[in-house]
């Protein structure tokens, strides 16, 4: 898979973020999870990351294939391997961690 | 089954008295126990070890669920694939996929992995809410299983959240309408290891797998029913081919019916002591004593007469196979074979060590309802003792005489006693139980050892008190009477010596009367001689006389002969004369 992030053409590489957000409902922890994902990408990952929100009460059978329990569920589907991060991310310093982001 | 009837009834008047509605597991007997299933719309907690059976009674709540209730059902699995529970139960004869494929059963399979999953912030399980959600709506379930919530506690750190999560899951699944169980790991010294049961406040259920002897066995309690009664005990149960089984103790009751029927015991003097009728039918008889009293050919004799009368008969035995013990009644004149070959027998030999006690009690129930027997042999009970406890078998025993009772089945059990021990002490415990006790006792003395057979109790029935001389020989068991004399009871030897000694003085006094008899023929004969004598000297004395008085009588008309001669020849005598001359 390819795609075109910043104008420059990048294979399946580390450089592609591919995040999957899990909610339930326009919830608040579900809108502060979205609000604090979609900062944390501008200020680290600008222009090299897509986000897909999936909302479960529409589509309860997607929770099966990642394995969602809790929500909101953060996953990182790209690159691998896929990491899972739970709860409204608010802590930025961890998210950057569990992203790989930041070395641990 | 009748017990099942029982459960029905009992099930129905609580519906009705809307006190509280219970869902049926459709686990043999645990229904029993708690007066109807689990509480309808509720959540259940089963807890227990590893091993202990916890997904495996969940499991069997759904199969039977869908099967027999026709309620569909969802396992929610947190430690076993849907392939690997699908494999792990086929064994118990349950067909997931087949359920799967009716849309009677949904099992989703919740893997959570620590090293996966970091947290940040505030979160909450509704994706298991939705996961749940989905497979109840996907199938229209009414009972819901989670196996095991607790495994959440390992993946996820936040037990503040958890816990908040969890008691508005207990919520969410009520106002749903489920009938949900919740399996939880035994902690230490708690119900469950993060004390999950705080949130059930419903219903909880132990299981347990204790280890005596070597042997395993099972046990199931219900800590908790809120609002209904139910079994307190602890209840052995089983996990065999056919799904888990429990035992209950009470589940009878003592509410069997009583035969006023009487069966011969096949031997026809112990008939004559028990009230000249036999024992009652469907009654419990125990037959104690030390070894080689003959206990087990006691035994034999009424399962051979039982089968003689065309019933059919139920021998376990433990300690001999069929072939010796088949051998050993021939010899005292008893063929079990030709019974055993028309099907009127069935004999059933095991090593009570080979499975626990409760596997026992399953086989013996089993066997006893497919075979259906008017009698049943337990050959000896006392070897129960090796694989549990006295208080163990004990409990058995009693649910197995309310078993067996309720099915009106006489059941014979043989009950070994040690030498030396107090005989009817050892079996104190379970001769409560019994109807009828029969205790076959070495009586010593004159250098020998000789079988004494006593009825100690026969409820029921006027029953000899006396001692009787248990006699085998090669036409079966004969009761004989024992003679009770200044020196005690005499038996064997001593008994024939007194027997002799008595047939001897009976000789003597036949001879002595006959020697009178005799005396007084010969004193008859003698007093008649003499008679005879006297009458013959009488009639010669008679005679004598008579001839005297004979003679005297000529001599006086030959004298006055002459005078008239003289008179004649001396010129007549005046007076004659003149009374002559006038004529």
């Amino acid at each position: 898979m390819t795609s075109l992030v910043n104008g420059i053409h990048a294979d399946v590489s580390p450089d592609v973020w591919d995040l999957r957000l899990y909610v339930a409902g326009q919830t608040r922890k579900s809108l502060l999870a979205l609000s604090n994902l979609k900062r944390l990408c501008e200020e680290h990952l600008a222009g090299k990351y897509r986000i897909e929100i999936v909302d479960l009460l529409q589509h309860p059978q997607l929770a099966e294939g990642d394995q969602i329990l809790a929500i909101p569920t953060l996953v990182r589907r790209l690159p691998e391997p896929i990491r899972k991060i739970i709860g409204d991310l608010s802590n930025t310093e961890r998210v950057l961690v569990g992203l790989d982001i930041r070395p641990r | 089954m009748d017990t099942y009837e029982f459960t029905k009834i009992l099930g129905t008047t609580v519906e009705s008295s809307n006190v509280l509605k219970k869902t049926p597991t459709g686990i043999k007997g645990f229904d029993e126990i708690t007066v109807g299933g689990l509480p309808r719309g509720r959540t259940t907690l089963v807890c227990g070890s590893a091993g202990s059976g916890k997904t495996l009674f969940a499991m069997e709540f759904l199969v039977r669920g869908a099967t027999e209730q026709g309620e569909p059902g969802v396992f929610l699995a947190f430690e076993e694939t849907a392939v690997e529970l699908a494999q792990s139960v086929a064994s118990l004869g349950f067909d997931l996929d087949a359920l799967i494929a009716r849309k009677l059963l949904a099992i989703d399979f919740v893997h959570v992995e620590r090293s996966e999953i970091l947290e940040t912030g505030d979160y909450d399980l509704n994706g298991l809410f939705v996961r749940l959600a989905y497979a109840i709506d996907a199938v229209g379930a009414k009972r819901v299983v989670i196996d095991s919530l607790e495994t959440l506690f390992s993946a996820l750190g936040n037990e503040g959240i958890l816990r908040s999560e969890f008691r508005r899951l207990f919520r969410w699944l009520k106002d749903r309408g489920v009938t949900a169980v919740i399996t939880g790991e035994r902690g230490d010294g708690t119900l469950t290891r993060h004390g999950i049961e705080e949130y059930v406040s419903d219903c909880v259920i132990l299981l347990e797998q204790r280890v005596h002897e070597r042997v395993a066995t099972r046990s199931l309690r219900v800590v908790k029913y809120r609002g209904t009664e139910h079994g307190t005990n602890e209840y052995p149960f089983l996990i065999d081919a056919g799904g888990i089984s429990v035992v209950p103790v009470t589940s009878l009751g003592l509410a069997h019916h009583a035969s006023e029927e009487r069966m011969s015991t096949g031997v026809p003097r112990l008939d004559v002591m028990l009230d000249g009728k036999g024992i009652y039918r469907g009654s419990s008889v125990l037959v104690s004593g030390t070894p080689g009293t003959g206990k087990s050919s006691l035994a034999a004799h009424v399962v051979h007469s039982a089968c003689r009368r065309g019933e059919r008969c139920l021998y376990f035995a433990f300690e001999e196979s069929q072939g010796q013990f088949v051998r050993n009644m021939r010899s005292i004149g008893i063929d079990l074979q030709p019974w055993i070959d028309q099907g009127r027998l069935l004999f059933h030999a095991t090593r009570p060590t080979l499975v626990g006690l409760e596997m026992h009690l399953a086989n013996i129930h089993r066997l006893v309802e497919s075979f259906e027997p008017t009698v049943v042999v337990i050959d000896p009970v006392t070897n129960f003792s090796m694989v549990a406890s006295e208080f163990e078998v004990r409990a058995m025993l009693m649910r197995l005489v309310d078993f067996l009772k309720s099915r009106e089945v006489t059941t014979i059990f043989t009950s070994l006693t040690a030498y030396g021990s107090a005989l009817e002490g050892a079996d104190v415990g379970i001769s409560s139980l019994m109807d009828t006790w029969l205790l076959v006792q070495y009586l010593e003395g004159s250098g020998e050892r000789n079988r004494g057979l006593y009825v100690l109790k026969s409820r029921g029935m006027a029953h000899s008190n006396q001692v009787r001389e248990f006699h085998m020989g090669s036409n079966g068991i004969d009761l004989l009477d024992v003679y009770v004399g200044p020196a005690g009871v005499l038996t064997g030897s001593a008994r024939q010596a007194q027997e002799a000694r008595e047939h001897a003085d009976t000789v003597a006094r036949q001879q002595e009367i006959e020697r009178k008899q005799r005396d007084l023929a010969r004193k008859r004969a003698q007093v008649e001689a003499q008679i005879l004598a006297l009458r013959a000297e009488f009639e010669a004395e008679e005679q004598e006389v008579l001839a005297v008085v004979e003679q005297d009588k000529r001599r006086e008309l030959s004298l006055s002969r002459d005078r008239e001669q003289m008179g004649r020849l001396r010129q007549a005598d005046p007076s004659k004369q003149q009374n002559g001359g006038a004529g």
